[in-house]
């Protein structure tokens, strides 16, 4: 028993990346357990371990942790990323459901029949440009700080540098038309505990492969 | 913006409501940047245009105290949200499916709150004997595992057979005096959606028009 947080899940990014983000953003040191076979995930659930039978699980603070979302939010909560007052989080919530949004597009690609990737992709592209960068691009620019939301690094900063990164992935000059974008992008990566997540050798997963879609489909037998 | 509606209903808070009929409203929203992400639903309370439906009941919920005493209680009822989230989220697509569809979502729904859902909060009710969801006091995690249970009974009305605590609890709720008020005829709770509901959903926004079960 560390006292750090466990983090049960596939070895690779899916719904658990924005979590390793955010710890690492916080400086918080994690332990992993990956989820390989089947055995172990029917085992989680006949002990007990998964509320809804699902994946992410994060045990932190005695806690066993499920739902993205929840676990993200505590992780906020307790590492002063959630801003100051109601307002504030607020506006970081209502962000970083945006984010939400549009990572999800991409989280779930892989798993997609070929025709509906080819198809997809140019879309969720286009939604980067059209609807999300810029709204994005418009609270930088109306808030006049270096960050999202009030003058201190939030959830919402990582989260958006996170997203950013995702979408380059698939095109990398989709910031072209924000500049505002391309100077968050550089700050935020700058950042001290953010830089060293971006180094190799940190536990930032890789992106998704046939491997990992395989595995994953195995383990849930689903879809 | 249902959820909306029963949280502000619950925390005793009065609403205005502009229904979107036409898309000339809709296309004025976007042309006067009321909308962050181009989306509804979309709440104005104090002083602030708030989007995405997350955002705007985890406000409500703090500023009217139904987020539990600290962080490992709004731990818990973030989960239990999450949670009654996505089991309605099953329910909110089915009025846009092709009637093939509706038959293998209306299974889906049935399944996944008989199996994985009801039984997860049952369990939280029975180990900890208490009346609400957490911290025994009342609060967001309850309201929306009410508002869960009676939109899956609108699906099949016996589902609370095997799930005797979610009965009392459902039964315990309907009786607080303002979640009452909100079931009663004339409230502003809305119907269950119809096809006049769901053609004017897709000419507004022109969208949804081929909407898929979910896996």
């Amino acid at each position: 028993m560390s006292g750090k947080p466990k983090l049960t899940y596939f070895n690779g990014r899916g719904r658990m990346e924005s979590i390793r983000w955010l710890l690492a953003a916080a400086g918080v040191e994690f332990e992993e357990d990956f989820l390989e076979t089947r055995e172990q995930y029917l085992k989680l659930i006949q002990d007990g371990h998964l509320l809804f039978d699902q994946v992410p699980l994060v045990e932190i603070d005695g806690m066993k942790m499920v739902q993205t979302k929840a676990i993200l939010s505590y992780i906020a909560g307790k590492h002063n990323l959630y801003g100051k007052g109601l307002k504030e989080r607020a506006f970081i919530d209502t962000y970083v459901e945006g984010t939400t949004d549009l990572m999800q597009m991409i989280l779930t690609l892989p798993f997609s029949p070929p025709e509906a990737k080819k198809k997809n992709l140019p879309l969720i592209i286009e939604k980067a440009k059209n609807r999300y960068f810029p709204a994005y691009e418009k609270a930088l620019k109306q808030h006049g700080q270096g960050f999202l939301v009030g003058n201190q690094l939030s959830w919402a900063d990582v989260h958006l540098l996170e997203a950013i990164l995702m979408v380059e992935e698939k095109e990398s000059t989709v910031l072209s038309e924000f500049p505002l974008l391309q100077g968050f992008k550089t700050r935020i990566s700058n950042m001290a505990t953010i830089k060293k997540f971006l180094q190799p050798g940190s536990q930032r997963k890789p992106q998704p492969d046939d491997k990992y879609v395989a595995t994953v489909m195995k383990i849930l037998k689903e879809g | 913006m249902e959820s909306v509606r029963w949280l502000l209903a619950a925390a005793g808070v009065e609403f205005e409501e502009e229904l979107l009929e036409t898309r000339e409203q809709y296309e004025k929203l976007l042309q006067d940047g009321a909308l962050m992400f181009q989306q509804v639903p979309m709440v104005e309370i104090d002083g602030m245009k708030l989007v995405q439906t997350r955002a705007i009941l985890n406000y409500i919920a703090a500023t009217h105290n139904l987020c539990g005493r600290d962080l490992k209680e709004r731990a818990l009822i973030d989960m239990y949200v999450e949670g009654t989230t996505d089991l309605m989220q099953l329910i909110l697509m089915f009025p846009f499916l092709s009637a093939e569809d509706k038959e293998k979502q209306h299974a889906l729904i049935v399944q996944k709150a008989t199996n994985r859902y009801f039984p997860a909060y049952e369990k939280v009710l029975r180990d900890h004997g208490q009346d609400y969801l957490v911290g025994n006091q009342f609060s967001w995690a309850d309201i929306h595992l009410f508002e869960a249970i009676l939109m899956v009974e609108e699906k099949k009305c016996d589902v609370l057979s095997e799930f005797p605590q979610l009965q009392m609890f459902k039964a315990r709720i309907s009786n607080m005096p303002r979640i009452k008020k909100f079931l009663e005829p004339g409230s502003q709770r809305k119907p269950i959606p119809d096809d006049k509901y769901v053609e004017t959903v897709r000419r507004v926004l022109q969208m949804y028009y081929n909407v898929k079960a979910s896996v």
